[in-house]
């Protein structure tokens, strides 16, 4: 079956995924990474600085893909392809796209009010200091400091998924739907 | 011959009432609870907030006569946190504060001036991890309730005493200049 070419997304909103999607991950690695190194050292806090600056980074450019989705309309699912669809998956679709935007924002914030909460304000860029949006509480930073670490893993999940529907679409249903969302030109 | 008695008896005078006001001053007494030395390191352009736990001082001070008094401060560097755990057992190795080397820093003073309202300026030598330095500090006196606060602030620069030696020697990792923060609170100070 020939494939039939599909609407695209706009050139910024797939720009935006593949950067965010880069971020994202290099920022976990880092984050799983430095949060097992032993005691301090020079190399450890520039890494926790590095993953807090990513991390400030991811959730502008969130900001600035959220209002780019909100106001430009994703292309809908080909017709062939929604109608192909358990309604099941389609409800996971939807879930999933939902849970990883919540997360885009929820994750770095988190990790950010814990930093604040622990007494290390967010410098952006060792330049631009960012206000603490929740006041210094140790103990209560020590309860939290699991929390972003969980909500990261969870969103890795999420993209485990995300990646895995998208390749049984390309491998398995051979439906084009990737083309999408392709860098490069249609 | 009666001038000169006269001189005499007038100078006797002078020291008898010297002797009889006493020392300068009486010994203050520090309210260690009350009173704080801090310090705030800047890391990667990050504030980060310090303080020793374990400091005393003797004070031998009146405001009236400042240029007689004297001031000693010892700080216990191992007393020295951070508030994280992590860096509280580095700050005592001999990159930091060498703690079982030098377990105390300290402030001498040489000199005192009033510079009027409750306002002073000290003079003195700061010893950090055997290394002395000239420091001039101003400091604001008030007084309620029988008790005087000292409270004042200066930078000193770390590499000059060599805390945060080999690795962290790196200004661009945590910076050179050092905030001190400082609130003594005493109580058997004259009254200003």
């Amino acid at each position: 079956m020939p494939v039939l070419p599909v609407a695209r997304y706009t050139a910024p909103a797939i720009a935006l995924h593949w950067l965010l999607a880069v971020a994202i991950l290099a920022s976990m690695a880092v984050g799983a990474y430095m949060s097992e190194l032993p005691g301090i050292t020079p190399s450890k806090l520039r890494l926790y600085n590095w993953h807090k600056w990513a991390g400030i980074t991811i959730l502008a450019l969130s900001l600035l893909r959220l209002a780019w989705r909100l106001s430009h309309k994703p292309p809908p699912l080909p017709q062939r392809i929604e109608f192909a669809m358990p309604r099941w998956q389609l409800a996971a679709y939807h879930a999933t796209h939902g849970l990883m935007y919540l997360l885009f924002f929820a994750v770095p914030l988190m990790g950010w009010a814990y930093s604040s909460m622990a007494g290390f304000p967010v410098v952006w860029f060792g330049v631009l200091p960012l206000p603490d949006f929740v006041p210094v509480d140790k103990e209560l930073a020590k309860l939290l400091k699991p929390v972003h670490g969980w909500m990261a893993y969870t969103l890795l999940a999420l993209v485990v998924l995300h990646v895995a529907a998208a390749l049984k679409h390309q491998f398995v249903d051979r439906d084009g739907l990737l083309a999408r969302m392709r860098p490069g030109r249609g | 011959m009666i001038r000169t008695l006269s001189a005499t008896l007038a100078a006797l005078a002078a020291a008898a009432l010297l002797v009889a006001a006493g020392p300068a001053a009486a010994q203050a007494k520090l309210v260690p609870a009350q009173s704080s030395i801090a310090f705030t390191s800047k890391q990667l352009g990050v504030p980060v907030d310090g303080e020793f736990k374990k400091f005393d001082a003797q004070v031998a001070f009146d405001p009236k006569n400042p240029a007689a008094g004297r001031l000693a401060l010892t700080v216990d560097t191992a007393s020295a946190t951070l508030g994280v755990p992590e860096a509280d057992a580095e700050l005592p190795t001999p990159t930091w504060f060498s703690a079982a080397r030098f377990p105390q820093a300290s402030f001498q003073s040489s000199a005192i001036k009033a510079l009027g309202g409750g306002r002073f300026e000290v003079a003195g030598k700061l010893t950090i991890k055997g290394t002395v330095r000239d420091l001039v500090v101003p400091v604001q006196l008030t007084q309620a309730g029988g008790q005087s606060t000292a409270t004042g602030s200066f930078a000193i620069q770390r590499l000059a005493f060599k805390i945060g030696d080999g690795e962290w020697a790196d200004t661009s990792m945590v910076a050179n200049d050092v905030q001190v923060r400082f609130k003594l609170v005493l109580t058997g100070l004259a009254p200003l």
